[in-house]
């Protein structure tokens, strides 16, 4: 199971792909179930990549838990929630229950 | 301090605009990516977890109160009311819009400041002992030969394209407070029998994946050869050094895999063509960039002794802050004074805008509007009156900076790790913070005495493990984190490398394992005197395995 995440050219923002567009929040996340939807999550990618719209595409891991994206590995949770010392800043200060990783 | 003149304004103008049109012409397409990148990073610019990061050089940590308030200005204005003072004597902003960067750089320059070279394969930011120009204990002020460096190394077309990054140090006292033989160069500002001034160079020092110490191949350099010596080192470096392997890339690879005596012959050879040209340095030169570094005008100021004696005793909080951030200055009148970025459970090195500007303020008012940044992640006063030592005490009380503890435990150096860095792969951050809280004591502090701990979230050592007395190196393993720690590191003139004393600790173990390898060294030391680093070297790894791992850890 995966979802794709990028950076946002313009601001650096941690972005992830959802239906056509790119999101602030892993929450709304598509995710891919099968290898045809990650390819297709994938040329997705390099498409905005090659637009211009994002940096650093990859295609991360991630778990469903209670009904929400979860990913795998540390670094991709600190990403979709901020540094874990300042729960002030970052996308859990928008979104609370994003803190704690 | 060094002020720009025609030249350097228009050069870093020119730059500025320069990358102003890069940016715009990225952001339009025009330029992809992988042409991008590389020109990003010539101008500081990152791109880590969150958001972009700039890293804007402060010349071997020296700025003033003006310069102090523009990085304040910035933190309000682009970022999110903070930044991070590094192990580089620079400072870092996690939240910049890339959009944004061609403003906060113009800002930048309108007060003699910019962020070249602060990454790439070239000469970074050429680091200098922070108390430079203060400490009783200096042969010479090592900045002008900073500057010297940094006004040569700028663009120097040769050099901008290294086999990798190239970081020089300078010192100017023979103990070492710029931790020169854990650098690519490192010079020793010293005078000759004849009392003419110059300098012992080290060359092949660093940390990161293979730490070595820096090997002396000159024992005195005079002071006119310094360009020309250094090219030599910089050719030598630049023909041979490994290109095929970035691991292996570093100068210090090449001079282990020389041999110092052989890189050494190989220098001086280079260096015979060099050193009567037009790299020797001519003294009125040099004397010119001395005068830039003057010292400010300390007028005699003999009361300080009567005021400190009484403030100490009037306040308990007072006479602990000298007794730690207090240190001794040439002149007897004078003290240089730490501000600790480290205040108990916070963020090594981060300061708020407010903070900064406080800062600003004290320096103004009564610091002769020079301030520093240390590689120990802290702010420095050089010059302080002793008369004025309990008013600059009260304004850092004020504005919650008059931690005192410079030199001890909870003064750490955390990289900022895997809650910023992309290259991180623990956290290192809240490793930090837990152990502070820890050790909040300072009761128990001051009975531990001076300690240095260090932590990176990665091999690449920006938080200086390999060198702290405890160092803690956050890795990844199986997905989770895990804390290797290392013993009897040392950045000082007595330098070595920390030895990995077992197996890793997981993020709720390290705390506990810490003060375990303290409470070892308490119960071992010949008396309170016998630092935690004099006490490892006496007693070697041992007992420090067994109190973490129990005996059974012998036969491991």
């Amino acid at each position: 199971m995966k979802v794709l995440t990028a950076n946002r050219l313009t601001d650096g923002e941690a972005v992830w792909f959802s239906a056509g567009r790119w999101v602030e929040s892993i929450a709304e996340a598509e995710i891919a179930y099968d290898k045809a939807a990650e390819e297709r999550l994938e040329a997705a990618g390099k498409a905005a990549f090659a637009n211009n719209e994002v940096v650093d595409v990859e295609l991360i891991d991630v778990a469903l838990a209670g009904g929400t994206v979860h990913p795998l590995r540390l670094r991709e949770q600190i990403r979709a929630a901020g540094p874990t010392n300042r729960t002030d800043l970052g996308k859990q200060a928008r979104t609370p229950r994003l803190a704690g990783v | 301090m060094y002020r720009y003149d025609e030249f350097d304004h228009a050069f870093v103008t020119a730059r500025v605009a320069e990358f102003a049109d890069q940016v715009e012409r990225r952001l339009s397409g025009e330029i992809t990516e992988d042409q991008f990148k590389p020109l990003r990073l010539m101008n500081g610019v990152y791109l880590q977890l969150h958001a972009y990061m700039l890293r804007i050089a402060i010349p071997y940590g020296t700025l003033n109160s003006r310069q102090m308030r523009m990085l304040a200005h910035i933190a309000r204005t682009y970022d999110k009311g903070y930044g991070h003072f590094t192990t580089r004597q620079n400072i870092q902003f996690n939240w910049p819009k890339l959009t944004d960067i061609p403003a906060i750089l113009t800002e930048l320059a309108s007060v003699e400041m910019h962020a070249l070279q602060t990454s790439g394969n070239c000469i970074r930011n050429v680091t200098a002992d922070h108390f430079a120009g203060a400490a009783a204990d200096e042969v010479a002020d090592p900045r002008p030969y900073a500057e010297i460096l940094r006004q040569w190394s700028s663009v120097h077309p040769e050099f901008s394209y290294l086999p990798r990054k190239f970081k020089i140090a300078v010192t100017g006292a023979g103990r070492d407070r710029a931790a020169i033989q854990v650098h690519d160069i490192g010079l020793q500002l010293k005078r000759n029998a004849s009392g003419d001034l110059g300098f012992a160079v080290w060359v092949g020092g660093g940390q990161g994946r293979t730490p070595i110490i820096a090997k002396k191949i000159r024992d005195f350099l005079p002071e006119e050869h310094l360009l020309s010596y250094v090219t030599a080192v910089m050719r030598v470096y630049n023909l041979y050094g490994r290109r095929d392997n970035k691991y292996k890339a570093r100068i210090k690879i090449l001079v282990h895999e020389t041999g110092t005596e052989e890189f050494a012959r190989q220098v001086e050879a280079e260096w015979e063509y060099l050193k009567d040209g037009e790299l020797k340095l001519p003294d009125e030169d040099i004397r010119a960039i001395n005068a830039y570094f003057a010292p400010p005008p300390l007028v005699s100021r003999p009361e300080g002794d009567a005021i400190v004696k009484q403030a100490r005793l009037d306040s308990r909080g007072f006479s602990e802050w000298v007794d730690r951030n207090v240190f001794t200055h040439r002149h007897p009148d004078y003290a240089s004074v730490t501000i600790s970025l480290k205040g108990i459970g916070e963020a090594p090195g981060d300061a708020s805008d407010a903070q900064m500007d406080a800062i600003a303020d004290i320096a103004e008012r009564h610091a002769f509007d020079e301030l520093r940044i240390s590689h120990e992640q802290n702010v420095i006063l050089p010059h302080v009156a002793r008369a004025d030592l309990k008013a600059v005490y009260d304004a850092l009380v004020a504005t919650g900076l008059a931690t005192p503890n410079a030199g001890l435990i909870t003064d750490i150096i955390a990289c900022p790790g895997l809650d910023y860095c992309a290259l991180a792969n623990a956290r290192s951050i809240p490793v930090a913070q837990e152990i502070s809280q820890r050790f909040a004591s300072l009761d128990r502090q001051r009975e531990i005495g001076e300690l240095k701990l260090k932590i990176s979230g990665c091999i690449n050592a920006c938080g200086h493990h390999h060198v702290g007395h405890i160092g803690i190196l956050g890795v990844e393993k199986k997905g989770t984190e895990l804390y290797q720690v290392t013993l009897g590191g040392s950045g000082d003139e007595n330098a070595s490398i920390g030895e990995i004393v077992g197996r890793g600790f997981a993020p709720d173990e390290i705390t506990d394992a810490i003060e375990t390898v303290v409470d070892t060294y308490l119960g071992l030391r010949l008396s309170p005197s016998e630092t935690f680093l004099d006490a490892y070297r006496r007693v070697g790894a041992t007992p420090f395995k067994e109190a973490l791992y129990g005996t059974e850890s012998k036969a491991a």
